[in-house]
């Protein structure tokens, strides 16, 4: 049977709009050759969790630069939990304050980027770490 | 430039002598690298000279200082006569922690203010709205209602000091609490002076904090034109800005063209819509501009923009008084070109950017802190980054000259092709219907995240370098110490809102945002009814949810 594709949704909680990092992320595994999707900004975690689930996704990639990841990552973990949702894995990433990643990490996050990392380290951890869900 | 034939011709036999050289020495000993353009990949020469220059008219692109084009800035007297002001933006938590903040400001020397709200305040929702959850006082201040209003501006001289807040769906909202606010503390409109930033058309490109669809949005800034130009003489109504089209990954073309581009919009706009003349308005909109890390594409791009801005005001508005040409603009430092590695070296490129754009003749600048890449800014690093102002202006000598880079082969060589393909943008967005209908098909949006996209890849190829990111990188660093907004903030605003909706007069409230609805939907000035609105306690989302109502939601398109 062929590997499926994996399939991952860049999302922006919250109100902050500095999409930057989000856009180009969502470039980026496009171009590794991942089926993505980008949610845009302002969306809610009910909102992404609902949007992940529906589309199926493997990995569910967070960002946000306002500081209100504390609050708005582990509501979208809880929130895809509460869908059933146990096998996407989140990552996270923007300005994130090093003593802020414990919190995140026990919260079900899988992973955190902060700003300086090349999108080659991302795609590589994401291919290590990161397996397609079989279904079916 | 006027060079005799003589000499050019001697130039040229120079030049072409030391082009052999060059051959030589690059044949014995090669360049450390082929590709050498600004942070923008913009082709830069080894050299420039008379030839370059040339065809410059030196009556029509450069003339003196206070002459049009005013590519040597507006002020006749440089910045002999007053620096520029020092105007660092800030904001955090309550009303009361950010209003203590600006005394201390002000104490240490800062000579105008700027105001941050957080992201609840500005996309326009109350801070009990759910999706404000987390947000309160991260970023900026929260304002719910005038009442918070007031603490913030408690003991600030509203005649004396100018405050620049940005802001930009809400603006009629947070302007009128300004309004409210001097008049309640006895200082009429006539007297109060700032900036509201209240460019909508940069949001959708960039920064996209959006509320309402572009043309509502567009309608509503013209409201505060109109307003501003009857009743609030000095008052700017639209900072229309670059900044943050350059942190969205423009380059610095980009920025140059979308920012004058957004400001024709709006011009065109206010002349169709309200009647104005555009010299009765003209004269109070500013600009907002980005200084990046690379120095002279910096300088270049600010003379090219009073250029380009004098030429589009005198040749295609028609305007007549000079005061129209004139492009006056705040700067602020490149927080992209930050970095969260090695957080001090962030002093270095901030003062570079500082100094390229008082070299560019800014009129207002705000440096950023070495932390801000991390978090919100320390006391210390804020000190830091107000005192780097204070040393470009009073211990390096800078301000000595005016525009003392004019005349270098190199800089108005550049200048020159800023503006030259600045204008390229201009037309083609002309020839879509104007920067709404461009906006509409996406094309900015897709022009930055090709830019912004392609600058991540020359990083991470290491063909463009960030010292400390690419280069020069050391493991295990120490950590700095960062601003913790508590977490109480949420909390203690809350309670402050709930306490003054339990006070209000819910009658008045109730016939304010019926004027509002009104207003809006009859296509009338919103202005008199929001200062109203303000005043009889309605919050921001309430006011800013009849917008909604009447004018409809924007959703991101999600462009990538």
């Amino acid at each position: 049977m062929a590997k499926r594709r994996l399939r991952i949704m860049v999302a922006k909680p919250g109100l902050d709009g500095h999409d930057r990092g989000a856009r180009v992320l969502a470039r980026c595994f496009r171009d590794a050759g991942y089926e993505t999707i980008y949610t845009g900004c302002h969306q809610t975690p009910e909102e992404i969790a609902a949007a992940a689930v529906q589309e199926d996704v493997d990995c569910l990639g967070l960002s946000c630069m306002s500081g209100a990841h504390r609050f708005l990552f582990p509501e979208t973990v809880k929130k895809l939990r509460e869908l059933g949702a146990d096998d996407i894995q989140v990552i996270g990433g923007g300005i994130i304050p090093p003593a802020d990643f414990q919190l995140l990490y026990d919260a079900g996050l899988k992973g955190i980027f902060v700003p300086g990392i090349a999108l080659d380290d991302i795609v590589k951890w994401i291919e290590e770490n990161i397996v397609p869900n079989i279904k079916d | 430039m006027y060079f005799t034939k003589e000499l050019m011709d001697k130039s040229s036999k120079m030049a072409r002598k030391w082009e052999d050289e060059v051959k030589k020495a690059v044949a014995r000993h090669a360049d450390q690298k082929d590709d050498w353009s600004t942070v923008s990949s913009l082709p830069i020469n080894r050299l420039y000279g008379p030839e370059d220059i040339k065809d410059i008219n030196f009556e029509e692109d450069i003339a003196y200082p206070g002459q049009f084009p005013y590519t040597r800035g507006n002020q006749v007297t440089g910045y002999r006569g007053r620096y520029w002001t020092f105007r660092m933006f800030s904001g955090f938590g309550s009303a009361k922690d950010t209003n203590e903040r600006w005394h201390q400001l002000l104490d240490a020397g800062q000579t105008g203010l700027s105001t941050a709200f957080d992201f609840p305040t500005l996309m326009g929702y109350d801070t009990d709205n759910p999706k404000a959850r987390g947000e309160c006082g991260k970023c900026g201040v929260a304002i719910d209602t005038l009442e918070d209003f007031m603490v913030l501006v408690d003991g600030i001289p509203m005649d004396k000091i100018t405050t620049s807040m940005t802001i930009n769906p809400p603006a009629t909202v947070l302007w009128a609490m300004y309004c409210a606010a001097a008049e309640i503390k006895g200082v009429p409109l006539t007297k109060i002076g700032g900036t509201i930033q209240n460019d909508m058309l940069k949001e959708f490109i960039a920064q996209k904090t959006f509320m309402c669809p572009p043309e509502p949005s567009v309608k509503l800034i013209s409201d505060t034109v109109e307003f501003g130009t009857r009743h609030v003489p000095k008052w700017n109504t639209i900072s229309i800005s670059g900044y943050h089209i350059r942190e969205a990954g423009s380059t610095a073309v980009q920025e140059l063209a979308f920012t004058l581009r957004d400001g024709m919009e709006y011009v065109e706009d206010v002349i169709k819509r309200k009647g104005l003349d555009v010299d009765e308005f003209a004269p109070r909109l500013s600009f907002f501009f980005n200084a990046h890390i690379d120095f002279f594409e910096e300088i270049a791009k600010m003379r090219a923009a009073r250029r380009i801005w004098a030429k589009a005001m005198r040749d295609r508005y028609k305007a007549r008084n000079e005061r129209s040409w004139w492009m006056r603009f705040h700067t602020q430092t490149a927080g992209c070109s930050l970095t969260a590695q090695q957080p001090y070296n962030n002093v270095v490129r901030t003062a570079t950017e500082a100094l390229s754009a008082v070299l560019g003749g800014t009129q207002s600048l705000h440096t950023n802190s070495l932390d801000e890449v991390l978090c919100l800014p320390t006391d210390h690093a804020v000190q830091i980054a107000l005192r780097t102002q204070q040393i470009i202006a009073e211990e390096t000598g800078v301000t000595n000259t005016i525009d003392p880079l004019a005349g270098s082969y190199f800089v108005e060589a550049l200048t020159n092709k800023m503006e030259e393909q600045a204008w390229e943008y201009i037309h083609k967005i002309d020839d879509m219907g104007g920067m709404v209908a461009a906006i509409d098909r996406g094309f900015p949006q897709m022009e930055l995240a090709d830019a912004a996209y392609k600058f991540q890849k020359q990083i991470d190829s290491g063909e463009k370098i960030m010292v400390g990111v690419n280069k020069y990188v050391i493991e295990d660093e120490p950590e700095i110490p960062l601003l913790e907004i508590e977490d109480r903030i949420e909390k203690e605003q809350l309670d402050r809102l709930n306490g003054v909706k339990r006070k209000r007069d819910s009658k008045a409230v109730k016939k304010s945002l019926g004027d509002m609805r009104n207003a809006c939907k009859k296509a009338e000035n919103v202005m008199p009814y929001c200062i109203e609105a303000v005043k009889n306690l309605c919050t921001l989302q309430e006011i800013c949810d009849v917008y909604r109502e009447v004018y409809g939601e924007y959703r991101d398109p999600a462009m990538y």
